[in-house]
């Protein structure tokens, strides 16, 4: 005998919750295409989605069903990766993380890609300067003990627990994109890379707080976050964005971290 | 067609890939070729933490670590390699902590420790707390780790370039590695990359599973370009199933959960795993927890209307404890599932996890060509090899060290024979098959779609070749795969053009995952045996008489074109331990 139960071949799309009735759904979608036509358009595309399925779900039947050249990224499908941020109904989140029932299927659901990088394809956008930033920060533990201990470094889980919100990023670029200082101005670091600076400047084994805190005191630096909340209303891991934010601004200002 | 000249060239950017690439990034010209963005691997789906005898919450040891690495394999484990393995364990967690990694810390303030399946003091008394973690996303921390020290190191990456064939040349009657062909997702251009040395570190092939914790990314294409260039696959009939995935989602909940002291329950609320492992209880290995669950879904005691899943219950754990040491999967049980797992049990199933066979390699990431003979200036290591440290059934949390101690050893081993070596010549027309693989693709007119018959491969496989097998569900497979893979000559894609054409890599992918489940299948055809994760219901004992030894399968092609899979084996490396009956 094979192994048990499983789904059958049930007809149904994704037959997860058998006793979900399918619904039909409207995606609208941003398409582009530089490759077809300089002009990015709407499009329309009818489905039948259990509530319970993820956007991402919906986009792939989108892709593999109906139109094959429907591009986007993703790839882990649970919220951990951070490939498939994009703005669903006027918000930005994760695809594979909103499910159809959180966001009202009565209405043509909206989907196009994050604001404020360059749209490639569809809801693919160029990565490039949302990482440049997030390199410009200096992301990585810097240490001056000419003698690096055998063992590990100690440090209490008090020490552990004060930047451990900001452990949780995943670089997917939602915040960032939210941020209406960032669609104006290319050149501001953005939330993300701010959040990222923020986990080394607070970790008690770093060194080079006062190097990042120069960097992020810059024009284009902390100062220019006017506090709209939006990075942390979009924030998939639930980081409290705007807080991280708050904090570097204050220890520029205190020199204490 | 571009061609580039590195002395190293490393395929993938996950745990593996980039642990090797910062060590041939100080020692030789390297460039790392990913097909994602470094940081959306799928290492960082990895929550509950990695083994190592440190020592610091309880006594311990990496002799105890070597035996049940070896005892978790059912013995198919090369004991020379465990060995390296649970020995370097220690400076490996030392060396990703002095990286900045953000582990949980004790009261002392050294790294923090938890139980975790299969890993027990003193050869099987009891369980012992030896899961160095962070929360329940220690992968998420090592990979964001190795990215950011990769930042500072410097590394060159080619993000979004497909690794799409491996380019063998022959020299002296020896047959050396002389580079990669890629395909640029954003242009669909072709790049040749000729490299003294080439790591695989591409990860693995759970996607021909339907249930299956594996993201969409995860299809194979390492191991399918090497095989498909005459090199052996080994164990390849070895997968494992982690007992608790999201039910029907097959998204991961950590045995750290268990860990932490969640129980399985069965649907009369029965701790079900007290009779099948009396010591170890839920912490048994994944192999025997798997059985266990659908054991207990076959003789009528699962869950739900349709009886086809069991609970993983942490409703007696305080909220404190899930809140600090399990946010992620306890958030991921109420965005799925809807349910609130401080108050209710949460619905799971066993889930398609991790490819213990692969690319066959020495202890120095050396790939084999055979049993003994290495491919000069080719490497693997992670995922996609096979050591074997993992035998037949690996042991939780002994993968992120996998990744980190072999990673490490094959970019040391690598940038070292790039010294030592000049450019092999490239073949004639390097990149002519991909050209024509990419051609035929894109100018199909057949009838057949990507998406279903991917889908009928992830049924056949989830209903012949997971937890229990026999004979005839294993030929069923073999014969659907066949099936498939004829109508695969006939697929045909809607985007035809060159930028982002991800529809093309999905059909490029579902080759490499149909040309995998062959040899899975046809592997596990030939082990008239049940060991670790491949359990025969046919042949419900382990047989070291006749199976004692690893599985090498190999392609061959014949005068008139047609391909069979021919099987050999591989005698085990047996050093201190004498084959057991395996309890928990």
């Amino acid at each position: 005998m094979a192994t048990p139960v499983l789904d059958k071949a049930d007809a149904a799309p994704e037959p997860g919750f058998a006793d979900s009735p399918y619904i039909t759904v409207t995606f609208r979608v941003r398409r582009f295409n530089p490759e077809v036509s300089a002009e990015a358009t709407w499009e329309d595309f009818q489905l039948d989605l259990d509530p319970k399925e993820r956007v991402l779900d919906g986009l792939h039947k989108i892709k593999w069903e109906q139109d094959g050249t429907l591009t986007f990224r993703r790839s882990c499908a649970h919220g951990i990766c951070g490939s498939d941020a994009m703005r669903i109904n006027g918000k930005n989140r994760l695809a594979c993380k909103t499910l159809i029932k959180d966001i009202n299927p009565e209405k043509p659901i909206t989907v196009e890609a994050i604001k404020g990088l360059t749209v490639l394809k569809d809801l693919v956008v160029d990565m490039d300067p949302f990482f440049q930033a997030y390199r410009d920060v200096m992301p990585f533990l810097i240490t001056k003990d000419t003698n690096e201990p055998t063992r590990e470094r100690l440090q209490t889980a008090e020490d552990r627990e004060r930047f451990d919100d900001t452990t949780k990023c995943i670089l997917c670029a939602a915040c960032t994109s939210s941020c209406p200082v960032f669609w104006n101005d290319g050149q501001y670091f953005g939330p993300a890379a701010i959040v990222n600076a923020h986990r080394f400047i607070f970790d008690s084994r770093d060194e080079a707080g006062e190097q990042r805190l120069e960097i992020l005191n810059d024009r284009d630096g902390v100062w220019r976050c006017r506090t709209t909340f939006n990075c942390t209303d979009a924030c998939p891991r639930g980081i409290e964005v705007t807080k991280a934010i708050a904090e570097v601004k204050r220890a520029l200002i205190t020199r204490r971290f | 067609m571009k061609v580039h000249k590195y002395d190293t060239v490393i395929v993938g950017a996950g745990g593996a890939g980039m642990r090797a690439a910062i060590e041939a990034t100080k020692r030789s010209r390297t460039a790392v070729l990913t097909k994602l963005y470094p940081t959306r691997s799928h290492t960082g789906a990895a929550q509950g933490g990695m083994a190592a005898a440190l020592a610091n919450v309880e006594e311990d040891n990496w002799e105890w670590h070597t035996f049940d690495t070896v005892k978790g394999g059912d013995y198919l484990v090369d004991q020379d390699a465990a060995e390296i393995l649970a020995k370097e364990a220690i400076d490996s967690v030392l060396d990703l902590e002095k990286m900045g990694l953000p582990f949980n810390r004790t009261p002392d303030g050294t790294i923090d420790q938890r139980r975790f399946g299969g890993h027990s003091r003193n050869h099987g008394e009891a369980p012992v707390r030896r899961s160095c973690y962070a929360a329940d996303r220690t992968g998420h921390m090592i990979l964001q780790t190795l990215y950011q020290n990769c930042v500072k190191e410097g590394v060159e990456f080619f993000n979004e370039f497909y690794v799409l064939d491996q380019l063998i040349t022959e020299v002296d009657g020896v047959k050396r590695s002389s580079g990669v062909v890629a395909y640029e997702l954003a242009t669909g251009e072709i790049h040749v990359f000729q490299a003294k040395s080439v790591i695989y570190a591409s990860g693995g092939t759970g996607k021909f599973f339907k249930v299956t914790s594996n993201a969409h990314t995860l299809t194979g294409d390492g191991q399918a370009a090497v095989y498909r260039r005459g090199l052996p696959l080994e164990d390849m009939e070895f997968f494992q199933f982690h007992p608790t995935g999201i039910w029907r989602m097959g998204i991961l909940l950590t045995e750290g959960a268990r860990g932490e002291g969640g129980i399985l329950r069965n649907k009369d609320g029965e701790r079900f795993m007290e009779k099948y492992a009396p010591v170890m209880k839920d912490l048994a290995s994944r192999d025997v927890v798997s059985r266990s669950i659908y054991t207990e879904i076959r003789e009528g005691r699962g869950c739900g209307p349709e009886g086809d899943h069991v609970y993983l219950d942490l409703t007696h754990l305080p909220p404190e404890q899930l809140d600090a040491k399990l946010p992620d999967i306890t958030e991921f049980a109420r965005t799925y599932l809807g349910i609130e797992p401080y108050t209710d049990p949460i619905p799971i199933q066993p889930t398609a996890h991790y490819a213990m066979g692969g690319i066959p390699t020495n202890v120095e990431g050396e790939v084999l060509i055979d049993n003994t003979t290495v491919v000069p200036g080719l490497y693997a290591a992670g995922e996609v090899a096979c050591v074997s440290v993992h035998g037949a059934n690996r042991l939780g949390t002994n993968s992120l060290l996998d990744i980190n101690v072999f990673g490490r050893r094959a970019g040391i081993a690598a940038a070292r024979y790039a010294h030592t070596t000049d450019y092999v010549e490239l073949p004639e027309a390097p990149e002519a098959q991909v050209v024509a693989q990419i051609e035929r693709l894109r100018t199909s007119t057949g009838n057949e779609r990507v998406a279903e018959l991917r889908s009928e491969l992830q049924e056949t496989m989830d209903a012949n070749v997971m937890v229990f097998r026999t004979e005839q569900t294993i030929k069923t497979a073999v014969e659907k795969i066949g099936e498939l893979r004829a109508r695969y000559r006939n697929v045909a894609i809607q985007d035809k053009g060159k930028r982002f054409n991800t529809d093309l890599l999905e059909a490029v992918e579902l080759g490499n995952l149909l040309d995998l489940a062959e040899v899975m299948a046809v592997s596990a055809l030939a082990r008239k045996e049940s060991r670790g994760g491949h359990y025969r219901e046919d042949y419900p004992h382990r047989d070291d008489i006749n199976f004692m030894r690893h599985t090498m399968a190999y392609r061959e092609v014949g005068d008139d074109g047609t391909e069979s899979i021919r099987l050999d084996y591989k005698p085990v490396v047996q050093t201190r331990y004498q084959p057991m009956e395996r309890k928990y």
